[in-house]
């Protein structure tokens, strides 16, 4: 009688709650993750909301209020041709967030699951897989872009991939870093023990517990990636011209860095407002993944 | 139903019980780069159904590799496996899924093997999850918390991470998960040696009412004589990959055979004044499993050794009321 009325009240203290629900509750408690991610919803918006708020059209030249400093009619300022900066800047936050976003996805995915493979399985793969990424590593990332762009032929998307693939091993080295400690983990041999099979391990134990590096390299690299970008449409690889697009904004604004040096400070601080925004939340993602920093 | 399952049941309908894992030459060389590490050498036992056998031996001896050759944690290099009469060792992925069922392992340190990222609950759902056995979510749960209650864990731990709990109760949470597939039979590979004399006590009491609730067969490995002399019917000394000795539990401690054995016996720590034993002090350090020489394995520090030991393999001897013994000097 007495157990049972126990039983009741446990019940009411145990409320199972789900995984994504909890780290949700922790990323909401961390200040500058919140932060992070409201500054991530702003850029967000603007790209979807660029028609609407831009005041002017981003490709309208307008040669003879060309290289104006910042004023109430352009708040901040005129290109070289006269095109309003923070019309450019909204619509040129559509293609830098996607080639910084997709960009990471790609290489991160990509590298993941190579380093995953090479550090679980060892040996003769191992070999191979780690000597491919370390040819990759030793040719410098622009040639690298460039010839990978060359054989995809140009275009927004082609850049991309590029850009993805450079960055490979990268990720490749830190998954497999990762994965050579955690393999030997009892924790790995008791689920092995219950039947587990190699793509459950890795993905139910494996991944998570080498979650943080990894979270850490992508958002710093998405600032990478968008900066790239810019070097491969500077060489005319990339995007073209008129196309607004922040990276590119950065290196034509290099020409006027004395006279006018709102043309490149402005994009720049919008490549940085990214990184940082990225940044921000992915700490906190990290830190909001790891039970032990519970409260 | 595979082959593992069926036989199961015929066996566990017989009174006795008989054998439910038997090991036959089994032999485990990890390759090292000054030659073959022989880690486990042509090790040879028999579990009758519901009992228990302590396996003991130094640190380094082999002892907790056997228990992961018979889970297939490490492939062993040669033997044979035969659990319920089916070697585990021919089995495919599939056959050894099912066959997991029946055999688990509690690993030592509950730090370890216990993953600090997934709560209680998950950690202990694991093995059901992976068995594909509670598909409905309500069942799953239910099955959990009632394994929680089986190894004495509360109810409001289920949202806990293993940080957060002490030692004991993280062994209970390896317990639990072990249990969960509802095994015919537990490899405890030193299952108490990471937690604190108290709650050894608590734990080793667990594991006692266990075995007598779902009739579990044990192989206990430890290279603690007093936890082994308590809980095991038969027990096996084991000494650099080989087994030297085997006998009931109390025969062993009573008539120790084994130049070994009786080394190792007298080591134990018995809590009383007056009483005083004459110590066995081995001399010198076990010599490097890698490329062992042939003879006796124990014969550069045993006290009685011949010139026939350095030459001569002793084979298991059998002394009659089941004791076996590794040795050329002891005559039956």
């Amino acid at each position: 009688m007495q157990k049972e009325m126990i039983l009741e009240q446990e019940e009411i203290i145990v409320k199972k709650r789900s995984q994504v629900k909890e780290v949700w509750r922790r990323f909401r408690r961390n200040r500058q993750a919140m932060v992070g991610m409201v500054m991530l919803l702003i850029l967000i918006f603007a790209a979807i909301f660029a028609g609407v708020i831009a005041p002017y059209d981003p490709l309208q030249q307008d040669i003879i209020n060309r290289l104006q400093p910042p004023s109430a009619a352009h708040i901040f300022g005129t290109d070289e041709l006269g095109r309003d900066i923070f019309s450019r800047i909204l619509y040129g936050s559509r293609i830098s967030l996607t080639v910084g976003l997709i960009a990471v996805s790609i290489s991160s995915v990509v590298g993941c699951a190579l380093g995953a493979i090479a550090g679980y399985y060892g040996g003769v793969l191992d070999n191979v897989i780690m000597r491919c990424a370390d040819v990759l590593m030793a040719i410098p990332s622009i040639l690298l872009n460039i010839s990978i762009v060359a054989a995809l032929g140009t275009g927004l998307q082609n850049v991309m991939i590029a850009i993805g693939i450079s960055s490979v091993p990268a990720y490749c080295r830190i998954m497999r870093a990762s994965l050579l400690s955690l393999k030997d983990q009892e924790f790995v041999d008791a689920s092995r023990a219950a039947g587990a099979s190699d793509p459950y391990i890795i993905i139910h134990h494996i991944l998570p517990n080498s979650l943080a590096p990894l979270i850490v390299q992508a958002t710093l690299k998405i600032g990478g990636a968008i900066l790239s970008c810019a070097s491969m449409s500077f060489i005319g690889l990339g995007i073209v011209p008129p196309t607004p697009e922040w990276g590119a904004m950065l290196s034509t604004g290099r020409d006027f860095l004395r006279d006018a040096p709102h043309l490149t400070a402005f994009p720049g601080i919008a490549i940085m407002f990214a990184v940082f925004a990225m940044n921000l939340m992915g700490d906190g993602l990290r830190d909001a993944l790891d039970p032990k920093l519970k409260n | 139903m595979s082959k593992a399952d069926m036989k199961n049941q015929t066996v566990s309908g017989e009174a006795n019980g008989g054998t439910i894992l038997e090991v036959r030459g089994l032999k485990k060389y990890f390759p090292t780069k000054r030659g073959l590490l022989h880690a486990v050498d042509d090790v040879n036992f028999s579990i009758e159904k519901g009992k228990t056998m302590g396996l003991v031996g130094e640190s380094g001896c082999g002892k907790s590799t056997v228990g992961r050759l018979l889970l297939r944690l490490t492939e062993a290099t040669e033997g044979e496996i035969l659990f319920y009469g089916e070697d585990l060792r021919k089995l495919d992925k599939t056959a050894m899924r099912h066959a997991r069922r029946k055999i688990q392992i509690v690993f030592q340190d509950p730090y370890a093997s216990l993953d600090g990222r997934k709560s209680v609950f998950e950690s202990i759902a694991e093995p059901l999850k992976v068995q594909k056995l509670y598909p409905d979510k309500k069942e799953l749960e239910e099955k959990v918390y009632e394994l929680m209650a089986t190894a004495g864990l509360a109810k409001r731990l289920a949202n806990s991470y293993p940080h957060e709990l002490d030692g004991g109760r993280r062994q209970r949470v390896g317990i639990a998960r072990a249990l969960a597939l509802n095994p015919d039979f537990l490899v405890l590979d030193e299952p108490v040696s990471a937690l604190d004399v108290s709650i050894q006590a608590q734990v080793l009491n667990l594991m006692e009412e266990l075995q007598e609730k779902f009739g579990l067969t044990y192989l206990f490995i430890s290279h603690d004589l007093s936890v082994v002399k308590h809980i095991s019917d038969t027990i096996a000394v084991m000494y650099l990959g080989k087994i030297v000795e085997t006998a009931e539990c109390r025969d062993l401690f009573s008539r120790p055979l084994h130049p070994y054995t009786q080394a190792l016996l007298s080591a134990v720590p018995i809590p009383s004044i007056d009483y005083h034993v004459e110590r066995i002090v081995l001399e010198g350090d076990v010599p490097s499993p890698i490329n062992p020489e042939p003879g006796c394995r124990f014969a550069g520090r045993c006290r009685f050794c011949e010139e026939r030991c350095h030459k001569e393999m002793p084979e298991l001897k059998d002394m009659g009321n089941g004791h076996f013994v590794a040795c050329h000097l002891v005559n039956g």
